[in-house]
């Protein structure tokens, strides 16, 4: 199944975003970069970290203020890990997949949190409380299996604790 | 607050370096926690609140400075203090632990013995971090001062004498003397490539053009690698002073520094020194008088290996998106918006300071012939000691592994490391004595890549592990050529079905013909070293490979679909353990009765093994499983366990 | 001010600037391509133009359409090697195109003796009769800066899309027709024959 197709929640049923408010949003950061289109990435980032996801009313706006192709601001949102073209949940598992992790077992613990939730990676929960996604190393190898949550790093992390780090984000 | 001085000329640089380091002697004790992504992920800044309010508490929140410093690469051992003057090294440091550190060793001098590091070989204990077996025998230039410096601190920074070199390239070199400096000193590109540093440089200031860039790559996208983040987090003015040095030598006026998305602080203490260095005059306009003038950019990644590679990053920076370039045109000739660019990996331009203030013959002096200077490797996997490792090149893997790494863990028995990342490969025992330098790893089948390195022991299954470097390139892999987007579509399903049971012995003829089409086919580095983990696993350790697709067997009892977990009703105490543990209900037994698992209800998670006390899950594979014990059967009564 | 290299063991001068394609194409040598087309910057997608390059008594196997012309190369465009090569790209190739093969690619396997169904068995993907290489888009961005067609997603997952608020020149627009190699795209049928990007996001395609 292509990762670009939506699972658990999709964008019909969703209320779309009021047009006013996108606008604003993405022209303070536009504008910040000085319309810049070698920042193309750079303003999508500063839009995702801010926003939580980049709906298309965002995407449209970005390439028209910038003056870049639409097809252009489509293809970065599409290539990079970092972006989520679909709505995520409140909370962000990212389970490191790398090497070292694997090593010592993080696809357990992908295994457990994915039966824990009843989700597979790239879904969130039904309820909006966590998207589930791996990354390839987060860069504390030594520390592995290393499992982040809004970017909150836990380290040796053990299939029956789990469920007590889940536990402390509502 | 102190003030802020630009300094106007290297007259002032060492000026303020002497009242800096006259302020340090006459200065307070330090206690150094480190507050890198490591120690933090273990809880380094509740320790470091708590020292904070334990110092308060006793009163001498005046007399004693707290640093918050960078990475020292052990971090299994986290969360790491050091107290200085008597450079006493905890580890494993839990905020409870306070009261006891500042009382004890603080006011009194006193070590507290069970926060130092104990060598569970020889039972030592070790006060300071070179006497600890780990750190021996490395070799760190380019690390040791993470322990010193906080590395949002330029002046921590100045005091160990940073940016006399630049001072020194920028007044008493010409740009082609640096460039000389560098090629003599034989510094090879620290990416993975290893190629001429100084090479690129000339090639890059000979290019026709004036405008011309230097680029860091912190896009570290190797899994099992995190020695770019150490560096960059720890001292990023290290990295900073030699991208500066380079500008000058390149004839560039302006830098980039690429962050990958994954390594926020990182990012963040660059942007840092950036502005600090700007602040103080030693980037901008006019740098320390000199008359050369340089500005430098961060530039964040958006998760994507791929573009780590040279032309995708450079594609990147122009805002389109970051996949590598199929022209064969040097990016040291036409790089960013095709203007000559030199791009090298943050270890390279860290190593630049070091070779100007000591020279070329300092560096050569240090690893082999072929290759100078020292490595840094993320020495991770099954082994004791894990951790960043910075040697000299020509060290042995042996000496890697057994004298710094302490073995392999558990008492197993060393199978392979893994070199070089995904484009690396597999290293069997035969070549434990090989002096790891970049020629003698490219030689049986291998390279140094960013300097992961992953051990492996008999528990890993190869066939496994070459299937999990295809996956990892599948999905990083930008998919613009046929050769590589097809070619990992294609191994990926063949090495899964062999992992499932379901391979062929056809699957290896047409594993080699795909590799061999990736290898000369492809249009960038991802596609043509994709098969390497694949090839050397099948040259080292075809007999695995053929008892997978024969006797549908995983020797290293990894490969779920190959393996069962049985107890053996001998050992099991039915202490119900492994029974609460199993997701799905699949042991069944009872308070005084054995226990034994329902095959079909088995997803082999391995959570009763891993929690079972008395050895008694055992996995089998490729051997008919034994019938489950009559019901009713109680177990043998056994003293002890694990 | 030629520079001189050996194509098959012919002598050519070429110009700074030119490719070895350009090069083998004043001999008369026809090198394959699928991804190529003369009024468009060259892609190096599909690498079925690669050519074996003697330089400095080093062999090794490079794309023609990309590869600068320099003086004294030794470029030979058949060998075993190369037959090899182009003959796993088409088999590969065909993973995503399917069953349904005409236009180019079908010639070109039918040269290189590929059996295209190879592995059709062994990778389960639905046919696109697409081979990703890249023309259509190219084209359409020649055709109008802010293109109706455009790639998104990486590696298996790339494929092309449609916006649909860029649609409306295509009425009156051709620049796609007759340059796929696949037959994915025909002068006649749906314009442009590509998802829109909403239905695919929303998981319809």
């Amino acid at each position: 199944m292509s990762s670009l197709q939506l699972k658990g929640l999709t964008t019909h049923g969703r209320k779309p975003v009021r047009l006013q408010g996108v606008a604003a949003i993405v022209n303070r950061i536009v504008e910040e970069y000085r319309y810049d289109k070698s920042m193309l990435i750079q303003v999508l980032l500063r839009l995702q970290k801010s926003f939580g996801w980049l709906p298309m009313e965002m995407l449209l706006e970005v390439s028209k203020q910038m003056e870049v192709p639409l097809s252009q601001v489509y293809q970065i949102a599409t290539f990079y890990k970092a972006f989520s073209i679909t709505p995520r949940g409140r909370h962000l598992i990212r389970v490191c997949m790398g090497t070292a992790c694997k090593v010592r077992g993080s696809p357990n613990i992908l295994d457990k949190i994915q039966r824990t939730l009843n989700i597979e990676r790239e879904q969130t929960t039904p309820d909006g409380r966590f998207t589930l996604e791996t990354i390839n190393c987060a860069g504390c190898c030594a520390l592995g299996p290393v499992v982040t949550v809004d970017g909150e790093y836990h380290g040796n992390v053990k299939t029956h604790n789990v469920e007590k780090i889940l536990e402390q984000y509502r | 607050m102190e003030e802020i001085k630009r300094i106007g000329s290297p007259k002032d640089l060492e000026n303020l370096r002497r009242r800096l380091k006259l302020k340090k002697r006459t200065d307070k004790p330090v206690i150094s926690i480190c507050v890198s992504t490591g120690c933090a992920a273990l809880g380094s800044m509740k320790v470091l609140e708590a020292i904070k309010a334990e110092l308060e508490k006793q009163g001498l929140a005046e007399a004693v400075n707290v640093k918050e410093t960078g990475c020292l690469g052990f971090c299994e051992q986290g969360p790491r203090l050091s107290i200085h003057p008597k450079d006493i090294c905890y580890f494993k440091v839990k905020p409870e632990d306070a009261q006891e550190i500042v009382s004890k060793t603080v006011v009194k001098g006193e070590v507290v013995e069970r926060l130092l590091y104990k060598d569970p070989a020889t039972g030592k204990v070790a006060r300071r971090l070179d006497e600890i077996p780990f750190y021996r025998h490395q070799v760190r230039p380019l690390l040791a001062n993470n322990e010193r410096i906080d590395p949002k601190s330029i002046e921590d920074y100045i005091a160990l004498g940073g940016y006399e070199a630049l001072a020194k390239a920028l007044f008493k070199m010409t740009p082609e003397d640096v460039i000389e400096e560098i090629k003599r000193a034989n510094l090879r590109g620290r990416g993975g490539g290893g190629f001429p540093t100084g090479i690129k440089w000339e090639t890059t200031r000979k290019a026709p053009g004036h405008v011309k860039y230097v680029i860091v790559n912190c896009d570290e996208g190797d899994p099992g690698a995190f020695m770019d983040r150490s560096l960059m987090e720890g001292n990023p003015h290290s990295v900073l002073e030699g991208l500066i040095i380079g500008g000058y030598a390149v004839g560039a006026g302006e830098g980039f520094v690429y962050v990958r998305e994954e390594y926020p602080l990182a990012a963040e203490n660059i942007t840092n020194a950036i502005r600090q260095a700007e602040e103080y005059g030693l980037l901008g306009e006019n740098i320390l008088g000199s008359g050369f003038n340089f500005k430098v950019r961060v530039h964040r990644g958006a998760g994507a290996f791929v573009s780590g590679e040279s032309s995708a990053l450079m594609n990147a920076i122009e805002g389109c998106i970051g996949e590598p370039r199929p022209k064969y045109v040097h990016t040291a000739v036409k790089g960013v918006w095709g203007k000559p660019s030199c791009l090298n990996n943050v270890k390279t331009w860290a190593n630049v300071p070091l070779i100007i203030l000591k020279g070329a013959e300092w560096f050569r002096k240090i690893g082999t012939e072929g290759s100078s200077g020292t490595a840094i490797f993320s020495l991770v996997g099954k082994v004791n000691n894990t951790g960043l490792v910075e040697v000299p090149m020509g060290i042995t893997l042996r000496d890697l592994i057994y004298k710094i790494g302490g073995g392999i863990k558990d008492g197993k028995k060393f199978k392979a490391v893994q070199t070089g990342g995904p484009s690396g490969g597999f290293i069997p025992e035969q070549y434990l004595d090989l002096p790891v330098d970049f020629d003698e790893l490219y030689k049986v089948g291998s390279m140094m890549g960013s300097g992961g390195m992953v051990v492996m022991d008999e528990d890993t299954c190869m066939v496994d592990a070459a299937r999990f470097f295809i996956d990892f390139l599948l999905e990083e892999s930008c998919g613009k050529c046929i050769p590589c987007r097809e070619g990992l579509r294609l191994l990926s399903r063949i090495l899964n079905e062999i992992c499932e049971g379901k391979g062929v012995e056809e699957d290896i003829t047409i594993i080699e013909e795909i590799a061999e089409t990736m290898r000369d086919a492809s249009l960038c580095a991802l596609g043509t070293t994709a098969a390497n983990p694949v090839l050397t696993s099948l040259k080292y350790f075809r007999d695995e490979w053929d008892q997978h697709l024969k006797a549908k067997r995983c020797p290293a009892k990894a490969c779920k679909a190959l393996i069962n977990y049985y107890i053996d009703p001998e050992k099991c105490q039915a202490c119900q353990l492994c029974r609460r543990e199993c997701p799905t209900g699949a042991i069944q037994g009872g308070v005084d009765q054995v226990h034994w698992i329902e095959q079909d209800k088995c997803v082999k998670c391995g959570s009763c093994y891993e929690a079972c006390r008395f050895n008694a899950i055992v996995k089998i594979s490729g051997e008919p499983i034994p019938p489950p014990p009559p019901k009713g059967t109680k177990p043998v009564r056994r003293r002890g366990g694990r | 001010m030629g520079l001189k290299l050996r194509i098959d063991d012919k002598d050519v001068e070429a110009m700074e600037g030119e490719t070895i394609l350009d090069a083998a194409r004043k001999l008369g040598i026809e090198i394959p391509t699928l991804c190529y087309h003369e009024g468009l910057e060259p892609y190096g997608a599909c690498r079925i133009c690669s050519v074996e390059i003697e330089k400095n008594g080093r062999k090794k196997i490079v794309a023609a359409c990309c590869y600068p012309a320099e003086e004294g190369l030794n470029v030979k465009t058949r060998t075993p090697r190369i037959d090899r090569i182009r003959r796993i790209i088409i088999e590969l190739a065909a993973i995503n195109v399917g069953e349904d093969l005409s236009g180019k690619f079908l010639e070109l396997a039918a040269e290189y003796k590929a059996d295209t169904s190879r592995f059709l068995h062994k990778v389960k993907v639905e046919p696109s009769k697409c081979i990703l290489c890249g023309l259509c888009v190219r084209r359409c961005v020649e055709a109008c800066w802010d293109s109706v067609i455009g790639f998104v997603g990486r590696g298996v997952n790339r494929r092309i899309v449609m916006y649909p608020e860029k649609a409306s020149v295509c009425s009156t627009c051709d620049h796609c027709h007759g340059i796929c190699p696949t037959g994915r795209i025909t002068s006649i049928g749906p314009d442009p024959p590509f998802p829109s990007i909403y239905d695919v996001l929303a998981g319809r395609e």
